[in-house]
C-alpha cells in the first residue's frame, strides 16, 4: 500500500518538473525580451528546425520521465532502510532486446522529419539574389553578385563603442550586435548566400533564418533564406577566428523589396561616384582624410591607433617600408605578405581607398614624406605586376 | 589461452631509474625542437636549442642503450618467465597497430585532398563550382600529371587574387614517375622481407651461420634502398622541381615517404641490432630470440606500409 | 620476490617505483593537481563572463583560458585520472601480481609532467599560449598561431606516447596476467571498459601525432595540407582531428561506466544485470565511436550524403548507451539500496549523463545542429558529459575505493556536503547554459549582447560554488589518509563483490604474489 502511494507520487513529480520545464521554455520563446529557447524564426525553414527541436525536447522528456521514475521509484522503494530484501535476478533476453529494438524505433522516427528538413534546407537553388559573404578577422564582407550595373559590396564592422565595452559608458540595446553598415536583403526573395573566408574560419551565424555555415578560406560555401518578415535579425561569428571572434557580429536588415530596389540603387549610384574619383588628381586633404578613416577602421586594431604597432603588427611610424620607397609600401598593402597577418588589401580596397591611406600612413605620427598616391597610381600598379 | 602457467615467478623489478632519466631526455629534446623551431621562423641564432635538442637525444639514447641492455641481461639470467614473455609480444604487437594508424592518417589525407578537395577546387561537387569560379579560376584537378597549384593556377589564369594565400607554393616541373627507382625500391624491399624471413628460418633451425648470412643480404637491401630514396629525393628537388613547399603533391608524396624512409631506418637499425648481437655476443637461441623477431615485426611492417606507397603514392 | 618488501623511502620511491600502486597514486596526484589548474582557468572564465563587458583580462588572454581550460581538463585531468583508476585496481581486479610492463608503466607516467609543464610554461611565453580553441582548427592553429603553437605540438606528441604506452600495458596486463579462472566473460566491467578504452586509445592518439605533425609542417616547413592555395583543406584538419576527438570523448567516458557499473550493484546488493549486454554494448559504443566522426562538422558545408550518413550513424550510438542506462537502472530495481557517497555520486551520474546524452541526441540531427552548433548549448552538452560523467564517475570511484587504497574511511558527513554542494553547483552552472545557448550565444566569447546577462550571472555563482566543493574534495581525502577512522574489513562494503576485496584492507604493496584461482 505505501509503496504505492510513493510510486505514484515519484511519477508525478517527475513528470510535473519536466512538463513544467518544457512549459516554461515554450512560455518564455514568446514572451518579449527574455528568451530562453531557439527562436522560432522567420522562416520556413527556421520554422522546421524549431519545430524537429520541440519534437526531440518532449521525445526526450518523454523517454526521461519514464527512465528517472522508474529509478526514483525504486530509489524510494526498495530502500535497504525498509527492510526489503535483495533479489537476485540479473539477466533477461527479452527485456534486453526490446530496450534495444523501441530506442532504435524511436530514432526511426525522428530521422524522418531530420531528414526532410535537412533536405529543405540543402535546397539553395533558383536563387533570386546571390550575395558573397567573406569573413575576414574581424568583420564581414557582403558582395551582391548578380546585379546589371555598377557592383556594390562593403564591409560590415562591429559599431560598439570601446568605452562600452570597457564599462565607461552604459550599453546600448544591442550592445555587441550592432554593425556600421547591415546586411539589406528584400522579404519574399531567394536570396542565397556563397560563403567564403579571407583568413581563418569564420562562420555565418543568424538564429532567426536558421542559417550557420562556416566560411572556409579557400572554399565556398552555399545557404539560403527566404525571409517572410521585415525586421532587423542580428547574429554572430559563430567559429573562433582569434581574438576578436566576439566581436563580428552579423545584421540582417530585411525590407520591402520596394525599398530593397530603392537601396540597391542608392549604392550603385554612390558606387558610381567612387568611380569617378578614380580617374582624378585629389588633394593631400582629401586624401588624408579618407586615409584616416580607412586606417582607423581597418589597420588601427594591428599597427595601432598611432602607428606605433602593437604584439600583431610591427609599428608603422618610422618604419622602413613606409618611410621608404613608395612603390614598396603600396606593394606590401596590396599584396600583403604571405604568412604573416598582414593580408592582401588589394583584393579588400578599391583604388582610391589604398592611395588615400598609404599616403595616410606615409604623412602622419611623424612620418613626413610628404608624397601622395593617386588612385590611378595604384591601377596602373596592380596591372604592372 | 593466456592463464595457466608461468603465473608464480613473473618478474617485477623492485625499482627503475631510467624512465624517469629517459623522461628528462625526452623532456630536453622536445624543448630543444620546439626552441629551435621558433628561432628559425625568427631567423635568431639556433645554437643554444640545437645543442639543447642533441643532448637531450644523446641522453634519451644512452638510457635506452642501457635500458635494453638491463632486459636482455635479465632475460639472460633467466628472470623472465615464459609469461613475461608474451607480454613484450603483446607489447610489440599493439605498438605496430599504433603505428600502423599514424600511418593510416597520412594515407587519409591523401585520399582526400586528391579525391575530394582537388575536384572541390577544380570546380566540381554540388557547390555549383563557386570555388573555382570565384576563387581558383583556371585550376583543374588532374593529380599526377600537370602539379600546378590553385594559386599558381589563378595567377597564370590571370585571375586576381581574392583571399589571402596564407603561403607561396611552387610547381613541380614533373610528377613521379613509378618507373625507375620507386619499382626497383619496391623489389629491395620486398626481396629484404623474404631474407628476413629465412634468417628468421635458420634461427629457428639453429644454423647461425646461415641466419648471419640472411641478416648481412638483408640488410645490404635496407640500406640500398634508404641510399635509392635518398638519390631519388636529391633529384626531385634539384631536378625536378618538386619539394615539400610544391602544394599538396609535394607535401603528401615527401610527407608519406619521407616518415616511411625514417621507419626504414629505424627498422634498419633494429635490425643491425640484432645481427651485432647474434655475432658478437652470441644472443638468440632456436626457441628464445624475441629480440630478433620483433625486429623482423617491424621489418615486415615498413614493407607492407610501402606497398601501399608504390601503389598510391606512385602508381595511381 | 616481493611480498615482503615495502616501498623505497623517500623521493626515490615516486620517481623510480614500478609498482602499480605507486603508479597509480601518482596519475591520481597529478590528475588532480591538473584539474585544480584547469578549473582555475575555468574560473577566470566564469569570472570574466559574470557580467557583459571586458573587465577582468584582454580577449586574446581569454581565448588562452578557454583552450587551456580544455586542454589540461581533457589530457591533464581526466584521462590520466582513469589511468590512475586503471593502474590501482585492474592488477587487484584481475588477480595480477603488477601491470605487465612495469618499468615501462613508469615512463608512461613520467613524460606526462614533461608535456604538462612545456605546455603550461606557454603561458609565459612572448606571444602567449595557445589561443587557438583545445580543437585547433586549422588555419587559426598554423598561419596565425603563436609562437607557443610548436611547444603545443611536441606536448600533444609526449601525451600520446605517454597514452600509447599506458593502453598497450593495460591490454598486455589484461590479455596475459589474468588468474587462472578469470575468463574474459568473468573480468569486472570496469576490467572490460578500460580494455576497450585502452584498444581506442592505441587506435586514435597515432591519428592526433599525426594531425599536429601535419600542422607542425604546414607552420614550419611549407607544406600545404591545410592551405587551398598549395591544394589542401582546412577541413581536412578537422576530419583528422574528429577522426581523433570523437572516439576520445568515449576514451574519456568508458572507464567512468565501468566504475559506476561496480558501484551501483555494490549500493543496491544486487548482481549487475545484463552483464553480458553491457560488454557488447561497450564494444558496440567503441565501434560506432570510429565512424561517426563529422557530427562535430555539420556546417562546413559537407554534401548532404555525407550529413545524412553522420547524422543516422551518430543517433546509433543512442541504442547501446541506452541499453547501458537500462541495465544500471534494472540493477537498482529491487535491490537494497543504501545511499552512502559513491552511490549518490553514481544515481547523479545516471541522471546527469543521460541528459547529457539527450542534448547529444540532439546535436546529432543535422538540420538543428545548425542552430546548436558552437553556441553554448554544445558547452552545456559536453560538460553534463563530462563533468556529470566523467567527474562525477572519478568521485564515485575515489569514495568507493579510497578505504581499501588507505585502509581509513572517508568522513560520511563531509563527503555528502561535497555531493550536494557539488551537485546543486553543477546544474546551477551548466543548466543555464542550455538555454544560453539556445537562445544564441556563441561559445568561445569574452564577452556578451545583453540579453544573455543573468544566464551567464547565474552560471559563473554556480561555477563558484562547484570549484568550492571542491576544495572541500580535496580537504576530505586528505583528512581520509591523515586521520580518518581505520578499517580492517577486506570487504569495507556490505554488498562489494570482486577479487579487489578479498585482499586485506588497506591493500598490500604487493598484489598477488601468487596468483588467486577463480571458480
Ligand atoms: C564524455 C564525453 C561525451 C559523450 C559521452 C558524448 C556523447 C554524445 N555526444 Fe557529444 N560532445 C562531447 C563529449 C561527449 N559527447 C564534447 C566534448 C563535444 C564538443 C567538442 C567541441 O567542439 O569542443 C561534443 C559535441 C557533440 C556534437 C557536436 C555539436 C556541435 O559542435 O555542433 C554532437 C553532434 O552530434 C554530439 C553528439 C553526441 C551524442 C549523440 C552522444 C551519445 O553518445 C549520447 C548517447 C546517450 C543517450 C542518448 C542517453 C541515454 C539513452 C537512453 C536513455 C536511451 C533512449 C534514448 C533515446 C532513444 C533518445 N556531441
Ligand atoms: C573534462 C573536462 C572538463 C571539465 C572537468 C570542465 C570543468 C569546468 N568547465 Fe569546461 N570545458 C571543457 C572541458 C571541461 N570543463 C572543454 C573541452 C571546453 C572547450 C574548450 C574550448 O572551447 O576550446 C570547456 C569550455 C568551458 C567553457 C566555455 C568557454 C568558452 O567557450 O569560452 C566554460 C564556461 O563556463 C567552462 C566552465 C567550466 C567550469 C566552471 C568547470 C568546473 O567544473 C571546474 C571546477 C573545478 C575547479 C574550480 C577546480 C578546483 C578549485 C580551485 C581551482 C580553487 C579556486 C576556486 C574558486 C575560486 C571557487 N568550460
Ligand atoms: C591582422 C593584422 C593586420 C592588419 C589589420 C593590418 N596589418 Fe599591416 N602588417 C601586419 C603584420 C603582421 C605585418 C608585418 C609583416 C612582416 O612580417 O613583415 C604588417 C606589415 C605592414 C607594413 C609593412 C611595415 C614594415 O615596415 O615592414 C605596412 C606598410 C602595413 N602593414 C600596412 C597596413 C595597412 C595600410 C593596413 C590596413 C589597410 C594594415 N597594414 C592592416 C598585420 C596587419
Ligand atoms: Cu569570425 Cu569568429
Ligand atoms: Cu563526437
Amino acid at each position: 500500500m505505501r509503496s504505492r502511494v510513493i510510486q505514484l507520487a515519484t511519477l508525478a513529480l517527475a513528470s510535473l518538473m519536466l512538463l513544467a520545464g518544457g512549459a516554461m521554455a515554450e512560455e518564455a520563446t514568446k514572451s518579449a525580451g527574455f528568451w530562453l529557447n531557439m527562436p522560432e524564426g522567420v522562416t520556413a525553414v527556421s520554422r522546421d528546425v524549431y519545430a524537429l527541436h520541440m519534437k526531440i525536447v518532449w521525445i526526450c522528456g518523454l523517454i526521461g520521465i519514464l527512465v528517472f521514475g522508474v529509478m526514483f521509484y525504486a530509489m524510494i522503494a526498495h530502500r535497504k532502510s525498509l527492510g526489503v530484501k535483495p533479489a537476485t535476478f540479473h539477466e533477461s533476453t527479452l527485456v534486453e532486446i526490446l530496450w534495444t529494438v523501441v530506442p532504435f524505433i524511436i530514432l526511426i522516427y525522428m530521422a524522418f522529419p531530420a531528414t526532410k528538413t535537412l533536405i529543405a534546407h540543402y535546397d539553395d537553388s533558383e536563387p533570386d539574389i546571390d550575395i558573397l559573404v567573406t569573413g575576414y578577422q574581424w568583420k564581414w564582407k557582403y558582395e551582391y553578385l548578380n546585379d546589371s550595373g555598377e557592383k556594390v559590396s562593403f564591409f560590415s564592422n562591429l559599431r560598439t563603442p570601446n568605452d562600452e565595452i570597457h564599462n565607461e559608458s552604459p550599453k546600448g540595446e544591442h550592445y555587441l550586435l550592432e554593425v556600421d553598415e547591415p546586411l539589406v536583403v528584400p522579404v519574399g526573395k531567394k536570396v542565397r548566400f556563397l560563403i567564403t573566408a579571407n583568413d581563418v574560419i569564420h562562420s555565418w551565424w543568424v538564429p532567426a533564418i536558421a542559417v550557420k555555415k562556416d566560411a572556409i578560406p579557400g572554399f565556398v560555401n552555399e545557404s539560403w533564406t527566404r525571409i517572410e518578415k521585415e525586421g532587423v535579425y542580428r547574429g554572430q561569428c559563430a567559429e573562433l577566428c582569434g581574438k576578436n571572434h566576439g566581436f563580428m557580429p552579423i545584421v540582417v536588415n530585411a525590407v520591402s523589396e520596394d525599398e530593397f530596389n530603392a537601396w540597391m540603387a542608392k549604392k550603385q549610384q554612390a558606387a558610381a561616384e567612387i568611380r569617378a574619383l578614380m580617374d582624378q588628381e585629389l588633394p593631400m586633404e582629401d586624401l588624408m582624410a579618407r586615409g584616416e578613416q580607412v586606417y582607423n577602421t581597418s589597420c588601427a586594431m594591428c599597427h595601432g591607433g598611432a602607428g606605433e604597432g602593437t604584439g600583431i603588427a610591427p609599428a608603422l611610424k618610422g618604419s622602413k617600408l613606409a618611410t621608404g620607397a613608395i612603390s614598396d609600401h603600396l606593394a606590401i598593402v596590396v599584396n600583403g605578405k604571405p604568412g604573416t597577418a598582414m593580408a592582401a588589401y588589394g583584393s579588400q580596397f578599391n583604388e582610391l581607398d589604398i592611395a588615400a591611406v598609404v599616403t595616410y600612413e606615409r604623412n602622419s605620427w611623424g612620418n613626413n614624406m610628404g608624397d601622395l598616391l593617386q588612385p590611378i597610381d595604384v591601377a596602373n600598379a596592380k596591372k604592372g605586376q | 589461452m593466456a592463464s595457466n602457467q608461468g603465473h608464480a615467478s613473473y618478474y617485477v623489478p623492485e625499482s627503475t631509474r631510467f624512465p624517469f632519466f629517459a623522461a628528462i631526455g625526452l623532456g630536453l629534446m622536445v624543448l630543444g625542437a620546439g626552441g629551435l623551431l621558433n628561432d628559425r621562423l625568427a631567423q635568431a641564432d639556433t645554437s643554444t636549442h640545437t645543442w639543447m635538442l642533441l643532448a637531450g637525444f644523446a641522453l634519451l639514447i644512452v638510457i635506452l642503450w642501457n635500458w635494453f641492455g638491463l632486459a636482455i641481461r635479465e632475460n639472460l639470467q633467466g628472470l623472465n618467465s615464459a609469461q613475461l614473455k608474451r607480454s613484450y609480444v603483446i607489447g610489440m604487437q599493439w605498438f605496430i597497430f599504433s603505428e600502423v594508424m599514424f600511418f593510416a592518417a597520412f594515407f587519409g589525407a591523401l585520399f582526400y585532398v586528391r579525391h575530394l578537395v582537388a575536384p572541390w577546387l577544380a570546380g566540381e561537387g554540388d557547390h555549383d563550382g563557386f570555388t573555382n569560379t570565384l576563387l581558383w579560376q583556371g585550376f583543374v584537378s588532374d593529380w599526377g600529371s600537370t602539379v600546378l597549384t590553385p594559386q599558381q593556377a589563378l595567377l597564370a589564369a590571370g585571375g586576381e587574387q581574392m583571399i589571402a594565400m596564407n603561403g607561396t607554393f611552387n610547381a613541380a616541373l614533373q610528377d613521379m614517375s613509378w618507373k625507375g627507382i620507386p619499382l626497383y625500391n619496391t623489389i629491395l624491399l620486398l626481396t629484404s622481407s623474404v631474407t628476413v624471413h629465412f634468417a628468421h628460418h635458420a634461427l629457428k633451425a639453429g644454423h647461425k651461420k646461415p641466419f648471419h648470412v640472411w641478416m648481412v643480404i638483408t640488410l645490404l637491401l635496407g640500406f640500398s634502398f634508404v641510399y635509392l630514396q635518398g638519390v631519388e629525393y636529391h633529384h626531385a628537388y634539384t631536378e625536378m622541381g618538386l619539394t615539400l613547399g610544391s602544394g599538396i603533391y609535394g607535401t603528401t608524396f615527401f610527407m608519406l615517404t619521407g616518415f616511411h624512409g625514417f621507419h626504414v631506418c629505424l627498422g634498419a637499425v633494429m635490425l643491425t641490432i640484432m645481427f651485432l648481437r647474434s655475432l658478437l655476443a652470441g644472443h638468440f637461441t632456436p626457441d628464445d630470440h624475441f629480440g630478433f623477431e620483433a625486429a623482423s615485426w617491424y621489418w615486415h611492417f615498413v614493407d607492407v606500409v610501402w606497398i601501399g606507397l608504390f601503389l598510391f603514392v606512385y602508381i595511381l | 620476490m616481493g611480498e615482503h618488501h615495502g616501498p623505497a623511502k623517500g623521493l626515490s620511491r615516486w620517481l623510480f617505483t614500478t609498482n602499480h600502486k605507486d603508479i597509480g597514486t601518482l596519475y591520481l596526484w597529478f590528475s588532480f593537481a591538473m584539474f585544480i589548474l584547469g578549473g582555475a582557468f575555468a574560473m577566470i572564465i566564469r569570472a570574466e563572463l559574470f557580467q557583459p563587458g571586458m573587465q577582468l583580462i584582454e580577449p586574446d588572454f581569454f581565448n588562452q583560458m578557454t583552450t587551456m581550460h580544455g586542454l589540461v581538463m581533457v589530457f591533464g585531468a581526466i584521462m590520466p585520472a582513469f589511468v590512475g583508476l586503471a593502474n590501482w585496481m585492474i592488477p587487484m581486479m584481475i588477480g595480477a601480481p603488477d601491470m605487465a610492463l612495469p618499468r615501462m608503466n613508469n615512463w608512461s607516467f613520467w613524460i606526462l609532467p614533461f608535456a604538462f609543464l612545456i605546455l603550461a610554461s606557454t603561458l609565459f611565453m612572448e606571444g602567449g599560449a595557445p589561443n587557438f580553441g583545445w580543437t585547433f582548427y586549422a588555419p587559426l592553429s598554423t598561419t596565425y598561431a603563436p609562437p607557443s603553437v610548436n611547444y603545443f605540438i611536441f606536448a600533444v606528441h609526449i601525451m600520446g606516447a605517454s597514452s600509447i604506452m599506458g593502453s598497450i600495458n593495460i591490454i598486455a596486463t589484461i590479455v596475459n596476467l589474468r588468474a587462472p579462472g578469470m575468463t574474459y566473460m568473468k573480468m569486472p566491467l570496469f576490467v572490460w571498459t578500460w580494455f576497450i578504452t585502452a584498444f581506442l586509445l592505441v587506435a586514435v592518439m597515432p591519428v592526433l601525432a599525426g594531425c599536429v605533425t601535419m600542422m607542425l609542417m604546414d607552420i614550419n616547413f611549407g607544406t600545404s595540407f591545410f592551405s587551398a592555395a598549395g591544394g589542401g583543406d582546412p577541413v581536412l584538419f578537422q576530419h583528422v582531428f574528429w577522426f581523433f576527438g570523437h572516439p576520445e570523448v568515449y576514451i574519456i567516458i568508458l572507464p567512468a561506466f565501468g566504475v559506476i557499473s561496480e558501484v551501483i550493484p555494490t549500493f543496491s546488493r544486487k548482481p549487475l544485470f545484463g552483464y553480458a549486454s553491457m560488454v557488447y554494448a561497450t564494444a558496440a559504443i567503441a565501434f560506432l565511436s570510429f565512424v561517426v566522426w563529422a557530427h562535430h562538422m555539420f556546417t562546413v558545408g559537407m554534401p548532404i550524403a555525407g550529413e545524412l550518413y553522420f547524422m543516422y550513424a551518430t543517433m546509433l550510438i543512442a541504442v547501446p548507451t541506452g541499453v547501458k542506462v537500462f541495465n544500471w537502472i534494472t540493477t537498482m530495481f529491487k535491490g537494497a539500496i543504501t545511499f552512502e557517497t559513491p552511490m549518490l555520486f553514481a544515481i547523479a551520474f545516471v541522471i546527469l549523463f543521460t541528459l547529457g546524452g539527450f542534448t547529444g541526441l540532439m546535436l546529432s540531427l543535422a538540420p538543428v545542429d545548425f542552430q546548436y552548433h558552437d553556441s553554448y548549448f554544445v558547452v552545456a552538452h559536453f560538460h553534463y558529459v563530462m563533468v556529470a560523467g566523467a567527474i562525477f564517475g572519478m568521485s564515485a570511484g575515489v569514495y568507493y575505493w579510497l578505504p581499501k587504497w588507505t585502509g581509513r574511511m572517508y568522513n560520511e558527513t563531509m563527503a555528502k556536503a561535497h555531493f550536494w554542494i557539488g551537485f546543486i553547483g553543477f546544474n546551477v552552472t551548466f543548466f543555464p547554459q542550455h538555454f544560453a545557448g539556445l537562445a544564441g550565444m556563441p561559445r568561445r566569447i569574452p564577452d556578451y549582447a545583453l540579453q544573455f546577462a543573468d544566464l551567464n550571472m547565474m552560471s559563473s555563482i554556480g561555477a563558484f560554488t562547484y570549484g568550492f566543493s571542491q576544495i572541500l574534495f580535496l580537504f576530505i581525502v586528505i583528512q581520509t589518509i591523515r586521520n580518518g577512522k581505520p578499517v580492517s574489513d577486506p570487504k569495507v562494503w556490505e554488498g562489494a563483490n570482486g577479487l579487489e576485496w578479498t585482499l586485506p584492507t588497506p591493500a598490500p604493496y604487493h598484489t598477488f604474489a601468487t596468483p588467486p584461482t577463480i571458480k
